[in-house]
């Protein structure tokens, strides 16, 4: 299953070189301020496809910059899971198919680097080369010691983020070109086993965790800024004065109603690509709200979001006899 | 009735065609009624944004009550279907952050349903009665003290006094800690 990732890289240049003219740019990406981080980058001219790269550091979920570039010609690089996302922003009309080629490669993996942290002080790390695929393989950093580098090694299943050690989808579910051989998911349903543990407590022991949580979070936004499917950003009720949802006050109540906020309005829209949780500075853990969320939806309305493209979301219809919502009135 | 010597406080939210007519019914025929449920009439059930409902609860409200138009008795024709999804799905997400389930609930109650009405409004206070209060929200006093005293020594000034005049000590000379150190970092991070 091993892919050769120089491969993959050089087939994804060229496949961006073809299509290219047709196109105002492709969003892609490139290699960071360090061998660990990826950034994207919009490649214009055909003499800038050797920027691109694909390795598990590339984390970006790019369909985050789809709204705001509507009306554009775009190529875009997807993920599995990113796939979803642009699925997702199609679902809704958000973006036009002929507008959009896109460059789907398959993933099996994509670090985190919150638990590579833990794992070795990667601040000044000189350079990463990964062997073997992330699910099976090892990642070997080389790093400052004294005057000289050390080499470490890892294995890099361990470090990979949690959302590639339960992926469903490693293959784009929506492409034009597909590069790279196809990789087997890591299991057939999503069985929510990580939700287990927030499952076990009391409602009080649930209140007082998700208290624990929301009360580190500064308000910064940027789960918000980082997800895909949060479209109105320019509108968005946080910021609004009328209604006035949140006061600017860094109240618990107001930091707690921003989440529940955001869980609200992703419902049956939200993918689980994790942005939201990676880009938290807080390290709130975010997305294990949306995927709570999402598991009620999927036993309510069999409905996962994102997968595919004629789907109607849940919440934008019903059915006058609904087969899992009980009558409520009568109930008691 | 439970606990009868704490008010409560229940917002309710009711569709203006039938619950309201029948919350109005209710008092016209003189029901004994609970005098906690504070009712907001809203056109239709839905026009219920689940943030009515989360805001209420998260803001201190102790349970929250929406009704609606029996299905398809809407006036609107099927707002309070839609209205069914979302307030199910809010009412399945409400544990998950916390807040008991019993706290918030839908129900469907018509025009003429007066003693209908009364039913379900005194079952429903009586479930909060039993619940008790909402949890409070209140912040740990003490992670935003240790959080201010933090900010105050990094970002205050602590060298514009000219030290051979007045011998003012900076703070982050005077106390041990005051240098935000990792320990401290750790303990807010952690809350308790």
């Amino acid at each position: 299953m091993a892919s050769e990732p120089r491969d993959r890289t050089e087939e994804l240049r060229s496949r961006v070189a073809e299509a290219l003219p047709d196109l105002d740019f492709v969003l892609g990406y490139g290699r960071g301020f360090d061998p660990l981080h990826a950034t994207p980058v919009a490649v214009r001219r055909e003499r800038d496809v050797g920027r691109l790269i694909f390795d598990p550091t590339c984390v970006q979920n790019l369909a985050t910059s789809l709204y705001g570039l509507s009306g554009k010609r775009l190529g875009l690089v997807v993920k599995g899971c990113d796939s979803r996302s642009v699925i997702q922003l199609l679902q809704e009309r958000l973006w036009e198919r002929e507008n959009l080629v896109i460059f789907g490669l398959p993933c099996e993996g994509v670090l985190d680097l919150a638990k590579l942290r833990v794992a070795a002080d990667i601040a000044s790390v000189k350079a990463v080369r990964f062997e073997g695929s992330p699910r099976h393989g090892v990642l070997r950093l080389t790093l400052p010691e004294g005057q000289g580098m050390r080499d470490m090694e890892m294995e890099s299943a361990g470090l990979l983020a949690d959302k590639c050690l339960r992926c469903r989808h490693p293959n784009p579910l929506v492409y034009d070109y597909l590069i790279g051989p196809e990789i087997a998911p890591q299991g057939e349903e999503d069985d929510y086993a990580d939700l287990a543990a927030l499952e076990g407590l009391s409602t009080q022991e649930r209140f007082d965790f998700w208290k624990r949580q929301m009360g580190r979070c500064i308000r910064c936004y940027a789960c918000r800024n980082a997800c895909p499917l949060c479209v109105c950003k320019h509108v968005c009720l946080a910021d609004s004065r009328e209604p006035h949802w949140l006061s600017a006050e860094a109240t618990l109540q107001e930091k707690w109603l921003f989440q529940v906020m955001h869980a609200l309005h992703l419902a049956g829209r939200c993918t689980e690509c994790g942005e939201c949780q990676r880009s938290c500075p807080m390290g709130i853990p975010i997305l294990l709200l949306k995927r709570m969320m999402n598991r009620e939806l999927k036993e309510l309305f069999h409905y996962q979001a994102g997968v595919s493209l004629d789907a109607v979301p849940p919440l934008h219809t019903f059915l006058m006899e609904e087969d899992r919502i009980k009558d409520r009135g009568l109930l008691w | 009735m439970p606990d009868m010597g704490r008010e409560y406080r229940i917002i309710g939210f009711l569709c203006n065609w039938c619950s309201y007519g029948g919350a109005d019914a209710a008092g016209v025929a003189r029901f004994n009624q609970p005098t906690e449920l504070r009712i907001i009439r809203v056109p239709c059930s839905g026009r219920v944004d689940p943030m009515f409902v989360a805001k209420a609860l998260l803001s201190g409200a102790d349970g929250v009550l929406v009704s609606g138009c029996h299905p398809r008795d809407c006036h609107y024709t099927e707002g309070n279907l839609y209205a069914r999804r979302r307030l199910e799905l809010l009412r399945r997400f409400l544990p998950i952050i916390g807040v008991d389930e019993g706290r918030f609930e839908y129900i469907w109650v018509s025009a003429s349903e007066g003693s209908r009405w009364r039913d379900m409004v005194t079952r429903f206070t009586d479930k909060i009665h039993a619940l008790g209060p909402m949890p409070r929200m209140a912040e740990a006093a003490r992670t935003l003290c240790t959080l201010s005293g933090m900010l105050g020594v990094s970002s205050a000034q602590p060298d514009v006094w000219p030290a051979k005049e007045r011998r003012r000590v900076p703070r982050h000379e005077t106390r041990r800690d005051a240098l935000l150190s990792m320990d401290d970092y750790k303990e807010v991070m952690d809350g308790e």
